[in-house]
């Protein structure tokens, strides 16, 4: 189908998976992620997949590594204190080598926090989402539209890397509605000569394996994985400029807020403020070339996040001090306006 | 009788301590992939315990799970390849104590799986601490004056708490501290494994295991120690079998 629909953002990104080729989805419910779940049990069972509702987390999170192990397209979603409990086997599937596709639709922490949309799982995603040395794929959309191509670009990087890939969304894009068109045919799942899907006697037994008990043995598999790693960094980093050629203050905002970003840098325009606004779609890796790129021609570079500011240290990081890096942010499911962001944009105009 | 190396086992040698009963068990979970036929398309999952490295020495695919997952990443298979055949190799720690809720429900839900479940009432790999099947009165690493129910709960029949749910085609408890003991376990692991193939849902073998290294005992010893007090409590015999019941 290629005519527009028009979809929950939760539902859009069950589709996409579908449309992806998934067949295997595992969850529990969690608000406001619900619909994910929901709307999978609902397709699942007339397209001949398998939806089934784990008695945990933990345990959702751990048949999408079965799954996943045996060849297939798995995929698991939940929102932050659910995703907290993933943290397990998000590391083992990374120590593993295993591709899925693990979404987070984000509400407030810690703890319960609350049901209202947050981006407060930033570093969860990016630094630690689990024990180890490893890195995770993590997708940020801000368009319904955007869950749909996201959604298959998840599994497909996933499985080229063998890594576990995040759509890490928010509760405000999983209830908004939105047009989208979806993919006009399904996606053929590549070849896993890796997978444990018996040996048929004729190859040697599959391990699935992420125990490496002679120290310098697993030094040289993690430096092997950060070796590609560093070519996913370069290769793969996906961001939207918006109108940031000639602007004096570059915002820097993703998912939810980059919506809200991208209204203030209009509001500020219409006020002679040249302002830009650059939207990372991929958080890891992160978009380092583009801020790179704009060091020798912004002043000020002020990231926008529903939190108390976890991405800005990664453009702290990139930027180096070459250039004053602000923070806006409002947290615990309060969202901001365009007009509190034009007011921040207006604050730094006035010192620069 | 067949003396030589079952073709499901890879020519590895087991690491494991004098007197422990995982060899034996080993063995027997490979004659029945033989016999069956099956090693081409079963696929089983390893614990976090002393058999972690089970997959070194399975011939079959292998998958290594987290501690106590090994239901949940067994069902994931399953689900994915319902015509191959899957069995989860834990210990009591892993099954019993981390991997309860995974347990329980697995096979509530009666996933067409096999789980060779091994009690020694003890934590192996760790160097011998309170498991959730260790004894009361038993003394562990963590349990220095023996474990005292009042403290530390009552150990936990397996089988039987199974037993009671709709989704267990087969439940049963055995022990490999004889000839004939042996012969049994074989008996019920290869049935556990024919139950799978017929569709019938989950199984689950106990296997009352001896321990010599943890339990502080000599080898001999040991196996007397479970005979008059493991065996005491978690008595050997069929706890649900689908089949005999329509009988």
């Amino acid at each position: 189908m290629s005519e527009k629909v028009l979809m929950k953002g939760n539902e859009a990104l069950a589709e996409a998976a579908i449309a992806a080729g998934c067949r295997h989805f595992f969850g529990y419910p969690i608000t406001p992620q619900t619909e994910v779940a929901a709307h999978m049990s609902k397709r699942m069972p007339k397209i001949g997949g398998v939806y089934l509702q784990a008695e945990s987390e933990v345990a959702a999170i751990n048949m999408v590594l079965g799954a996943s192990a045996a060849g297939v397209r798995a995929m698991t979603s939940s929102s932050s204190p659910g995703v907290s409990l993933k943290a397990e086997g998000l590391s083992y599937l990374a120590g593993s080598d295993l591709p899925a596709v693990i979404v987070n639709v984000q509400r407030a922490g810690p703890g319960l926090g609350g049901i209202q949309p947050s981006q407060a799982d930033y570093w969860q995603a990016t630094r630690a989402p689990g024990h180890g040395d490893f890195k995770m794929l993590v997708f940020a959309p801000s368009t319904v539209q955007e869950m749909v191509d996201l959604g298959a670009i998840a599994f497909d990087l996933g499985d080229k890397e063998r890594m576990p890939a995040m759509i890490l969304s928010d509760g405000l894009l999983g209830q908004m509605m939105e047009p989208v068109v979806m993919g006009s045919e399904e996606k053929k799942v590549q070849e896993k000569p890796w997978a444990v899907s018996g040996h048929k006697n004729k190859r040697e037994h599959n391990v699935i394996n992420s125990l490496y008990i002679d120290p310098p043995n697993m030094e040289a598999i993690l430096k092997a994985r950060y070796e590609r790693y560093a070519e996913i960094q370069e290769n793969e980093q996906r961001c939207e400029e918006y109108l940031t050629d000639d602007a004096d203050i570059i915002l820097v905002a993703y998912g939810a807020s980059a919506r809200i970003s991208r209204s203030a840098v209009d509001a500020a325009r219409k006020e002679n403020i040249k302002a830009g606004l650059i939207r990372p779609i991929t958080l890891w890796p992160y978009p380092d070339k583009a801020i790179l790129s704009k060091i020798g021609t912004t002043k000020v570079f002020l990231c926008v996040e529903m939190s108390t500011g976890q991405m800005v240290d990664d453009v702290k990081l990139i930027v180096n001090g070459k250039r004053d890096v602000r923070f806006y942010g409002r947290t615990g499911g309060v969202v901001p306006t365009p007009a509190e962001v034009l007011n921040e944009i207006k604050k730094i105009k006035g010192g620069i | 009788m067949n003396f030589s190396r079952p073709h499901a086992l890879t020519k590895a040698q087991f690491h494991y301590c004098p007197g422990c009963s995982h060899g034996i068990v080993h063995r027997l979970v490979a004659e029945t992939m033989d016999e069956l036929g099956i090693e081409g398309k079963t696929v089983g999952i390893a614990p976090v315990g002393c058999a972690v490295f089970a997959y070194n020495y399975f011939n079959c695919d292998m998958v290594q799970a987290a501690h106590g997952r090994a239901q949940a990443v067994a069902t994931g298979i399953k689900r994915a390849l319902p015509d191959n055949i899957v069995f989860t190799y834990q210990g009591d720690g892993d099954l019993a104590a981390i991997g309860t809720a995974e347990t329980v429900h697995a096979a509530t839900r009666g996933e067409n799986i096999t789980v060779i479940f091994i009690n020694n009432a003890i934590y192996g790999m760790t160097g011998g601490q309170m498991a959730p099947t260790t004894l009361p009165g038993q003394i562990t690493q963590t349990t220095p004056y023996g474990r005292s129910v009042k403290d530390a709960g009552h150990p936990i029949r397996v089988c039987e708490m199974l037993a009671t749910l709709e989704g267990v085609a087969l439940a049963q408890r055995v022990s490999v501290d004889s000839v004939k003991n042996v012969k049994a376990a074989k008996k019920a692991i290869k049935k556990a494994f024919e139950y799978q193939m017929e569709g019938k849902g989950y199984t689950i073998i106990e296997i009352v295991c001896a321990c010599p290294t943890n339990w502080g005992l000599p080898m001999q010893e040991s196996l007397d120690w479970l005979r008059d007090n493991m065996l005491a409590y978690y008595p050997l015999g069929v706890l649900k079998d689908v089949k005999e019941a329509k009988e």
